[in-house]
């Protein structure tokens, strides 16, 4: 178990250091900050004085190891258009999106599940095909198309709610609704089939042999054996928390961390950018070890599998 | 006065329109063990996944189950639900993936207590240790807390019938319990069914293609092709003298022990395909004795005078090393052997 643990934990470390040097490099190639952030008629002097000071004139390497070194002593820099600490820019804005992404998850959780097994449960009924048909609808359409279609509904035509900003409740709804409608008709899809598969094995026609109610036998033998596959995309889903609304903010205007990402990208805000991105992949490296812990949880003989 | 405990009558079975089984007739006396013969694909499991209403919600079941007299065939969920594993158990083929990988077996076994015995707790656990005994799994106490896969093939088979006998149920049908198990294995379980049946006093529908097996635990047996029964009768009677071309080329496939070696004699062809069924007998593409009517008139399941009951209209008379020669309708055809080796 132990062993176990270190492997894991260094694989993710592995994983959070490649994303941080992919971002390093990328933004680094991409544009020229300084030209960016002054603007393009400053005087050649400002813009070295610039570089200068934010040590854009040091060889990559080397600003690269430095930046290194300043993770590992918890500095993550300083954002140059605030010239405040990048870390705390980014973290105040993880509650406006988590407000988005949390219920966002909690209904594709609740309405996908459900509406796949049940699905699955009654196949070839009306009701399955109207799953199969709203779940492809609903994670086809890209969420920008969706979010605008809503806006159009929900705002200009019905004008009963609002279609951006952050004020009240209400203006939460419409972003939430738009990046749970992909989730859920992805999670329906999944659980379908995932339950389709397991109600056609051999042990569930034993559960019914031996007497069991039909609704013991769907709650008792099939949705633990189900859980596995649906658990992974869930833990997919929990690890897009951070990253998951950087589309939809800017549609409806969120100040979450989706948009601090489009706003820090185009002004080549790199300390914020490499923050925003560090802690995306530490979300998601943190919900792929808590998935691979439940799998063991779920399914004992990936628990021996592990072991060894 | 209801004497047998299960009578199938005219059990019909339709996968999408295509038709698998095409009327079954059986009477399973109170601890009557019949064997159920045949190929792949002809119908034996499906014949009893049927009747206990375990088939997949495309398959169109019609015809009479009854059990005690009671028609069990159309009624709602919770009368099957009290008929499985309380009257009738069943045992399958693969007995890794029949139990469920996720729960122990100690639950999986206290469930079936529980459901029909209604006991729980540590009443239902111990009955579970005295039932595992019973199969002979060592150790059953420590084991009760395993899973299916650190149970062998041949134990989970044992952790089946135990999970069988929960119920005390009177007819057990195991189908093809062997099946996927190594040989030496295949006779503990055979063994072990022979033994259970003699002290618990349960009928048996053995579901195998080993026909030595089936000679082994039944009685009687019934000999299927293409989801019909072609011949039916005592183990004796069909050992001795079959007289279906069907069930006779079964026991020419079968390697003797004793005597001098003989090359085996294979039956020709495949068995078709139920949405492609030849008309009149469904063997007659590859029978050696068929005769221009086997062509177009379907024979009937009938009673001969030794008390079997045939579907064929040119039955075999009698085998040449037959205990008992059946007169025939017909002499024997020599011909059309040669077409076979």
């Amino acid at each position: 178990m132990l062993r176990f643990a270190t492997v894991r934990l260094l694989r993710a470390l592995i994983t959070i250091l490649a994303v941080i040097t992919f971002a390093f490099v990328v933004l680094r190639l991409s544009g020229d900050p300084a030209q960016v952030m002054l603007g393009p008629d400053v005087p050649q002097e400002s813009v070295d004085a610039f570089r200068k000071a934010w040590g854009l004139d040091q060889p990559l390497w080397i600003q690269y190891l430095a930046y290194i070194r300043a993770i590992f002593t918890g500095d993550f820099g300083v954002s140059m258009r605030d010239k405040a600490s990048a870390m705390q820019l980014v973290i105040e804005r993880i509650p406006a999106t988590l407000q988005l992404t949390i219920p966002a998850l909690f209904l594709k959780v609740v309405i996908g599940i459900p509406a796949g097994v049940y699905a699955a449960l009654h196949r070839q009924s009306a009701v399955d095909r109207g799953v199969i048909l709203a779940a492809i609808f609903g994670f086809t359409i890209p969420s920008f198309v969706m979010g605008l279609l809503l806006v159009l509904i929900f705002s200009i035509t019905l004008g009963l709610l609002p279609s951006g900003g952050q004020d009240t409740w209400q203006h939460g709804i419409l972003p939430t609704l738009t990046m749970s409608i992909g989730g859920i008709g992805i999670l329906a899809r999944f659980s379908r089939s995932a339950m389709i598969e397991v109600m056609g094995q051999p042990y569930i026609r034993t559960a019914s042999a031996k007497g069991m109610k039909w609704q013991d036998v769907v709650w008792k033998h099939a949705l633990p054996n189900a859980a596995v596959p649906i658990v992974t995309i869930v833990g997919f889903m929990v690890g897009t928390l951070i990253a998951g609304a950087v589309v939809v903010e800017s549609i409806f205007s969120w100040p979450g961390i989706g948009r601090l990402l489009v706003v820090s990208v185009s002004n080549r805000d790199l300390a914020v950018v490499q923050c925003i991105l560090l802690m995306i992949a530490a979300t998601m490296v943190v919900s792929n070890l808590i998935v691979d812990l439940l799998y063991g949880f779920l399914d004992p003989r990936l628990r021996a599998q592990s072991a060894h | 006065m209801v004497s047998n405990l299960v009578e199938l009558r005219g059990l019909k079975v339709a996968f999408d329109g295509v038709q698998v089984l095409h009327g079954i007739d059986l009477e399973i006396g109170r601890g009557e063990a019949i064997g159920l013969v045949g190929e792949s694909g002809c119908g034996k499991s499906v014949t009893w996944l049927a009747a206990l209403g375990l088939l997949p919600g495309k398959a169109t079941v019609t015809g009479s189950v009854r059990v005690d007299g009671q028609e069990i065939l159309g009624q709602p969920r919770n009368v099957l639900e009290g008929v499985r594993g309380k009257r009738i158990a069943m045992i399958f083929q693969d007995p890794s993936s029949s139990l469920n990988p996720v729960l122990r077996v100690g639950r999986q076994i206290t469930e079936a207590l529980a459901i029909h015995r209604g006991l729980h707790g540590q009443a239902a656990k111990a009955e579970a240790l005295r039932l595992l005994d019973m199969v002979g799994i060592p150790d059953a106490r420590r084991r009760l807390e395993l899973f299916p896969h650190e149970f062998s093939g041949g134990q989970c088979q044992r952790v089946m019938i135990a999970m069988a006998l929960a119920g005390e149920p009177d007819l057990l049908v195991a189908d093809e319990p062997t099946t996927a198990l190594d040989a030496t294995i295949q006779a503990q379980i055979l063994d072990l069914l022979i033994g259970l049946r003699s002290e618990t006093g349960m009928a048996m529908i053995f579901i195998s293609h080993d026909l030595g097996a089936v000679s082994q635990v039944c009685e009687r047996a019934c000999v299927m092709y293409a989801g019909q029964v072609v011949e039916q009768g005592s183990i004796q009677a069909l050992f001795d003298n079959p007289r279906h071309p069907y069930t006779r080329g079964l026991f020419d496939a079968i390697p003797r022990i004793d005597g001098p070696r003989q090359r085996l004699v294979p039956i020709p062809g495949t068995v078709p395909h139920p949405s492609d069924l030849p008309e009149g007998c469904a063997f007659s593409p590859r029978c050696s004795h068929v005769a221009i009517d086997c062509r177009t008139r379907r024979p009937e399941l009938t009673a001969m005078d030794d008390g079997r009951r045939l579907s064929c209209h040119h039955p075999l008379g009698h085998h040449p090393e037959a205990h008992h020669p059946v007169d025939s309708t017909r002499p024997v055809e020599p011909r059309a052997l040669e077409a076979l080796s």
